[in-house]
C-alpha cells in the first residue's frame, strides 16, 4: 500500500437534494460502495469499489444517483492509452495474467454495421407481415442433396432435425459462470418460445431435466457433468471445441464459486478449481472428432443431432470443411467478440476473427465443395439485434446464437466484472443473496419479450425485401450491400458495395 | 318465534345481538338499556375529556343498526328476573317474557364509605358518559383536582385533565400506579410520564376523611381540592342473577358457552367471571375486546348454536402522552426481560408456553405475543432468541409464514 | 377481493416497499417532498433477520380481530372486504396493535394507528408497494 497507482475509474455522483437516505443503494451494492453515516444522516460513497453496474442507479427511487467516468485523467496519449497504462500497473503489482469478463470491448470493426439490407420497390413488391404468412421457423440438421423418389412416393426420411420457431437460440453459458436462476430463466423462455438454450460446459442441473426438449447439452473438454442421462436429457448434443472469447484455451471456474449444487452438477469436488483443458484430450485429429461424434450418436441412438462448436480463427473455412465431413449435423461458429465469464484479457482481445467474415468464408467454401447441405450453420459472437440476425442469415447462416443479448435482457449492465462473482444483478454469481435478485418469472418474461420483438422485426425486414421465409433468405447475399468496406472485405463477405 | 331479552345496553349487549342475528333473523330481541341510552364506547370518555374525541361521536353503533337488526330498545332498569316463569320485570312493573336471556349488566363503581364524603359538594365518578359530561362541565382552569385511585380509570382521567386544570393529584393505597396490571418497575415508567406532564402522585396513601374541600390522608397530610374524582374501582353487577340463586363469585360465573348456572340464562361482558386461559383459573376480565367476543358467543348459543369461547384472557392497552403500555395474559412463570431507558419488554414463560407479557415503549408487533398466548403456541416451535428481541413472523416456521403471507387468513 | 401476497423467496430486503408506501400515503406530489429529512410512516414493514426477509402488511383478514376490539369503531371491514381505519375516530389507544396476530398495525404520525389499506383511499389506487417492488416479491391478486 502507500501508493495508489490506479485512480478509481468511476465516480458516484449523488444529488443531495434528491437523496432521501432510504439506503437502497447501500443494501443492494454487493461491492459495499454506499454506506449510511448515522451521525450526519447522510449517505456516503466509496468510489474505489464501484464497477459501474448501475444496480444502485436503477433502484434509487428518486433517481439521485449517477455513475460517471472519472475525469481524473492521465495525460492524453493516443499511443499509450489509459487502459494500456493501467494494465501495466496491474501486472507490475500482481505478477499475474490479466483476467476479463464478457466480450472484447476494443474498437475493432463491427462488420454488421457496415452491411446494408435491401428492400423491395416497384418491380418486386414487398410483403406486409401483418397480412401475409411469414415463415420464421427453421430446421437445423443435415439436409438431403437431392430429391429422392421411390416410385411415385417422395422419400421424406431425414436425419434428426432441431425445430426452432425462429432462427435464434440462447448460446452456451455454464451453470457456475451464471446462476441457477439465470439458467431457469433461459430454460423457461426457450420452452415457451419454441427455441433452445445451451447448458454450457457446467452440466445440467437435475431441476432442469424437465426442460430437456428445449436444451442443448454441451460436452466440453473438461467433460463436466457428462454422463449417459445427461446426453439423453437434451434435444441435441454440442461438442465444444472452442469459443470465440478464448480460442485455443479451456475454461476456468474458481473453486470459490463451486458450492454443493455446482459440485454435484459438474461431478467435481467442492471448492476445487474447475479447469477445462485446452484440447479435448481424446481429440487430436479430425478423425478423432468423427469418432467422438459417432460415439455420442451411438449412445443416444442416432436420435439427436450433434453440434460441433468452434471459435472463428484463421483457416476457419478449412476447419469447418473437415467438420462437415465428420458426421456432425450442425456447426456452430463463435466470433472473436463472443462473451465469457472469465478469460485472459490478452487472448480475449487479440485472438480470433470477426464472425461476419468467418461466416461468409465458411458458407462460400462449403458451397464450393458441394457439402453445404451436410450441416446447418449457427453463428454467434455479438449478435446485437434482429438486423444482425437478418444479415447473418443472408450471409449464409441457418440460425444465430445469442448470449450477451440474453444476459442484457436479464438485467446485465455489461460492467464486465463477472470474474469477481459479485454480480449485483444475480446473473454471474453463486452467492445466494445475490442469486435471488434474479426472479425467473421476471427473467423469462423479459427474454420472451426480447425474442418476440426480434421475431416481429425479422418478419418486417423480410417482408420489406419481398421474402416470406428464412429459407429464401439464407445465403441470399444479393440482399446485402457493403458500405465503407474495402475491396478485400467485400470479396470475403461475397457482397457488392452499396451503389453497385 | 323465539323471544330474546338482553339486560344491558353496552358492548356485550350489542355483540349479543350480532350473535343472535347470525343464526336467527326472525326472533324478537329486546334490549334493556339501564343507562338511558344505547351502547357507547366507555373507554372513549377520557378521550372526550382530553378533547381528542367528542361526546357526540362515541356511539358504538349508529341508530340504523338497531332498526336494521329489529332490536327493540327499552330505556329502563330491570329489577327482577323470574327464572321459572322466564320473565324480566322492569321498573314500571312490566314483565318481559323470554326464551333466552342474557345478563350484560356490566359493572358499578365502588364507592367506599369515606367519613365525611357527604360534605364534599364537587364529587364525581368517572365511569359513565354522564360522569364524564358532568366533570367536563365542572372543571375550570383554576381547579385543583384530586383523584382517588391510580388504576386505569383514575390515570386516564388524570391524563384528560392535564393542562385543563391548575393541578391534578392522584392518590392510591397501593405503592405504585396501575397496581392490578403492572409491577413496580413497569409502573414506574407510566408514573414518570404522567409526572413529566404535571401530575402529582401520592402513593401508599389515601384519603380517610373528607371535610368539604379538604381530604385528610392516612399519612396525616391534608390535600385541598376544588374537584374530587372517585375512581377507586368497579365491581361486577351480579345482583339480578345472585338474587335468584345463580352461581356468582366476583362476577356471574359462566361456562365456555357463556351459560350461567340457571337454565336459559346467559351472561356476557364485564359482569361475568369466565375462565382465564392464560392463568388457568376463573377471573373477571373486564376489557372491551372480551366483552365483544363473549357477547357474540352468548348470542349465538342463545339462538341454538354451540359456540365455545375458550381463549379469553386479560388484555390492556393504555397510553399516556405517547408512552404506551400493552399487556396480555398473566405474569406467571419465569420472566424474561429487556429494559432500556425508553421502555421495557417482559415475557412470562410457563411450562413451555408464553403465559403473559408487558411491553412499554416500543409496542410494535405486540399482537404476535397475544396470539401466542391465546393459541397456546409451544415455544419449542419458534425461534426463542429472535422472539425475545423482536415479535415477528420471522421467528415462526416457514410453513406458518407461507400460510399468513401467501394465503387468505 | 384482491390482497397483497408476499413470496419471501424473492424479497431482497431493499425496503423500497416501505418508501413507496410512505410516499403514496403522504399526500405529497413528489417522493423527495414526502420523505426527505423526516421520519417516515410506512404501513408495510420489512422484517429482516439476515436469513429471512419479507414485507409484512395487513392481511385484511376474513374475520378481523382488530375490528372486534376497536374501542371507538374506527376500524371496520368494508363491503369490498378491505379493513380500514377512520382517522377521525381513532384515538390511538392501540388495542388493535395489541390484537393483530401478525403485527401489521403500526403507530402512525400523531399517535393514531395506521395499517395497509391497499392504497384504495389514496391517489395511487392500487398498492404502491407492489408497483415499487423490483423483484416481484409482492403481488396484488385474488387468491383462495
Amino acid at each position: 500500500m502507500g501508493i495508489d497507482f490506479i485512480y478509481p475509474e468511476f465516480e458516484v455522483k449523488r444529488d443531495r437534494e434528491r437523496c432521501i437516505a432510504c439506503r437502497v443503494c447501500e443494501r443492494q451494492c454487493a461491492n459495499c460502495v454506499h454506506s449510511y453515516d448515522e451521525e450526519s444522516g447522510l449517505m456516503l460513497s466509496d468510489e474505489s469499489q464501484c464497477v459501474d453496474c448501475h444496480r444502485c442507479v436503477s433502484l434509487c427511487p428518486t433517481r439521485a444517483l449517477k455513475i460517471v467516468k472519472s475525469d481524473c485523467a492521465l495525460r492524453e496519449n493516443a499511443n499509450w492509452t489509459t487502459d494500456a497504462i493501467n494494465e501495466i500497473y496491474k501486472q507490475a503489482s500482481s505478477g499475474g495474467v490479466l483476467l476479463s469478463s464478457m466480450g472484447n470491448p476494443k474498437p475493432m470493426p463491427v462488420y454488421w454495421d457496415r452491411i446494408l439490407i435491401n428492400a423491395s420497390q416497384v418491380t418486386n413488391p414487398s410483403i406486409d407481415p401483418l397480412r401475409e404468412p411469414m415463415e420464421t421457423r427453421v430446421f437445423l440438421g443435415k439436409k438431403p442433396d437431392r430429391i429422392k423418389r421411390e416410385g411415385d412416393e417422395l422419400c421424406c426420411e431425414l436425419t434428426p432435425q432441431l425445430e426452432l420457431s425462429m432462427p435464434v437460440m440462447f448460446s452456451a453459458m455454464s451453470y457456475g459462470s451464471i446462476s441457477y436462476n439465470a439458467h431457469k430463466s433461459l430454460a423457461i423462455a426457450a420452452s415457451k418460445l419454441g427455441i433452445l438454450y445451451n447448458t454450457g460446459e457446467g452440466g445440467l442441473h437435475e431441476d432442469f431435466y424437465a426442460y430437456g426438449a428445449n436444451t442443448i447439452v454441451q460436452v466440453a473438454s473438461g467433460r463436466f457433468g457428462v454422463h449417459e442421462k445427461y446426453l439423453e436429457a437434451g434435444a441435441a448434443v454440442e461438442i465444444k471445441m472452442g469459443q470465440g472469447a478464448k480460442p485455443g484455451i479451456g475454461g476456468h471456474l474458481p473453486g470459490t464459486k463451486i458450492g454443493s449444487d455446482i459440485s454435484r452438477t459438474r461431478m467435481i469436488p467442492e471448492g476445487s478449481d474447475a479447469i477445462s483443458p485446452a484440447p479435448h484430450h481424446d481429440i487430436y485429429s479430425i478423425e478423432d472428432l468423427r469418432q467422438l461424434v459417432y460415439s455420442i450418436k451411438e449412445t443416444t441412438g442416432y436420435r439427436k443431432p450433434v453440434i460441433v462448436k468452434v471459435a472463428a480463427v484463421h483457416n476457419i473455412a478449412a476447419i469447418t470443411s473437415g467438420i462437415a465431413r465428420s458426421g456432425a449435423d450442425i456447426i456452430a461458429i463463435d466470433g472473436f467478440r463472443g462473451g465469457t465469464g472469465a478469460a485472459p484479457t490478452r487472448i480475449r482481445d487479440n485472438v480470433g476473427i470477426p464472425i461476419e467474415l468467418a461466416l461468409a468464408s465458411v458458407d462460400t467454401r462449403l458451397r464450393e465443395e458441394g457439402i453445404r447441405n451436410n450441416v446447418s450453420l449457427v453463428v454467434g459472437g455479438s449478435i446485437h439485434s434482429s438486423a444482425d440476425v437478418i444479415k447473418a442469415i443472408a450471409l449464409g447462416a441457418d440460425a444465430c446464437y445469442i448470449a450477451t443479448a440474453a444476459l442484457l435482457a436479464l438485467g446485465c449492465h455489461l460492467c464486465r466484472t463477472c470474474q469477481t462473482g459479485n454480480c449485483n444483478w444475480g446473473i454471474a454469481t453463486q452467492r445466494p443473496e445475490l442469486v435471488k435478485r434474479l426472479n425467473p418469472d421476471i427473467g423469462s418474461e423479459r427474454l420472451i419479450n426480447l425474442m418476440t420483438a426480434w421475431n416481429h422485426e425479422i418478419k418486417e425486414l423480410m417482408g420489406g425485401m419481398g421474402i416470406n421465409s428464412i429459407e429464401a433468405l439464407r445465403g441470399n447475399r444479393l440482399m446485402l450491400r457493403g458500405v465503407g468496406l474495402n475491396g478485400k472485405e467485400l470479396e470475403i463477405l461475397g457482397i457488392s458495395h452499396a451503389g453497385e | 318465534m323465539k323471544q330474546y331479552v338482553i339486560i344491558g345496553g353496552g358492548v356485550a349487549a350489542v355483540s349479543c345481538v350480532d350473535g343472535i342475528r347470525s343464526r336467527d333473523p326472525e326472533g324478537k330481541i329486546t334490549m334493556i338499556c339501564g343507562e338511558g341510552r344505547t351502547a357507547y364506547c366507555r373507554p372513549l370518555i377520557s378521550y372526550c375529556l382530553k378533547g381528542k374525541s367528542d361526546f357526540g361521536k362515541i356511539d358504538y353503533r349508529p341508530e340504523s343498526y338497531y332498526i336494521q337488526n329489529r332490536c327493540k330498545l327499552v330505556y329502563q332498569k330491570a329489577v327482577k328476573i323470574d327464572p321459572i316463569k322466564q320473565t324480566v320485570t322492569l321498573e314500571d312493573g312490566e314483565a318481559l317474557p323470554y326464551d333466552a336471556l342474557c345478563a350484560a349488566t356490566g359493572s358499578d363503581p365502588i364507592v367506599p364509605p369515606f367519613e365525611g364524603i357527604d360534605t364534599v359538594s364537587a364529587k364525581y365518578g368517572f365511569l359513565t358518559e354522564a360522569d364524564a359530561r358532568a366533570l367536563d362541565g365542572a372543571v375550570k382552569p383554576d381547579s385543583r383536582v384530586l383523584i382517588i385511585g391510580a388504576g386505569l380509570i383514575g390515570l386516564k382521567c388524570a391524563e384528560g385533565l392535564c393542562g385543563r386544570a391548575r393541578s391534578v393529584t392522584v392518590c392510591d393505597l397501593a405503592p405504585r400506579v396501575l397496581s392490578s396490571i403492572l409491577d413496580d418497575t413497569c409502573a414506574g415508567f407510566m408514573q414518570k410520564k404522567l409526572e413529566e406532564h404535571g401530575v402529582t402522585f401520592l402513593l401508599s396513601d389515601t384519603a380517610v376523611r373528607f371535610d368539604s374541600d379538604n381530604a385528610i390522608m392516612q399519612s396525616g397530610r391534608t390535600v385541598s381540592f376544588d374537584i374530587l374524582v372517585l375512581a377507586v374501582g368497579v365491581r361486577a353487577n351480579v345482583s339480578l342473577i345472585k338474587d335468584i340463586g345463580g352461581e356468582c363469585g366476583r362476577g356471574i360465573i359462566v361456562d365456555d358457552g357463556m351459560r350461567t348456572s340457571i337454565e336459559n340464562i346467559y351472561a356476557a361482558g364485564d359482569c361475568t367471571e369466565g375462565f382465564d386461559a392464560s392463568l388457568g383459573e376463573r377471573r373477571v376480565i373486564a376489557i372491551l375486546p372480551n366483552a365483544n367476543m363473549q357477547g357474540r358467543t352468548a348470542g349465538v348459543n342463545m339462538a341454538g348454536g354451540s359456540e365455545l369461547l375458550t381463549n379469553l384472557m386479560p388484555m390492556n392497552a393504555i397510553g399516556f402522552f405517547g408512552l404506551h403500555a400493552l399487556s396480555a395474559g398473566s405474569p406467571s412463570g419465569q420472566a424474561h426481560e429487556r429494559k432500556t431507558d425508553a421502555g421495557i419488554k417482559r415475557l412470562y414463560i410457563r411450562d413451555g408456553y408464553l403465559s403473559g407479557f408487558i411491553l412499554i415503549g416500543d409496542i410494535t408487533g405486540a399482537g404476535i405475543y397475544t396470539a401466542m398466548i391465546r393459541e397456546k403456541t409451544p415455544l419449542s416451535s419458534v425461534d426463542n432468541e429472535l422472539l425475545l428481541t423482536l415479535p415477528s413472523l420471522a421467528a415462526f416456521s416457514e410453513q406458518r409464514r407461507r400460510k399468513v403471507l401467501r394465503e387468505v387468513v | 377481493m384482491k390482497r397483497v401476497f408476499v413470496d419471501e423467496q424473492w424479497c431482497l430486503g431493499c425496503h423500497l416497499c416501505e418508501y413507496n408506501c410512505a410516499y403514496a400515503n403522504s399526500g405529497a406530489d413528489s417522493m423527495v417532498k414526502a420523505l426527505k429529512d423526516r421520519q417516515i410512516f410506512p404501513r408495510v414493514r420489512v422484517e429482516d433477520t439476515g436469513k429471512i426477509t419479507f414485507a409484512l402488511s395487513c392481511r385484511h383478514c376474513s374475520d378481523p380481530i382488530c375490528v372486534k376490539g376497536c374501542i371507538s369503531g374506527a376500524l371496520s371491514k368494508g363491503t369490498d372486504g378491505a379493513v380500514r381505519i377512520d382517522r377521525d375516530k381513532c384515538v390511538g389507544c392501540f388495542t388493535c396493535i395489541l390484537l393483530c396476530p401478525y403485527g401489521a398495525v403500526m403507530a402512525g404520525e400523531g399517535g393514531a394507528a395506521i395499517k395497509c389499506e391497499l392504497c384504495l383511499e389514496n391517489a395511487c389506487g392500487a398498492p404502491a408497494c407492489v408497483a415499487g417492488c423490483p423483484n416481484r416479491a409482492l403481488v396484488y391478486e385474488e387468491r383462495g
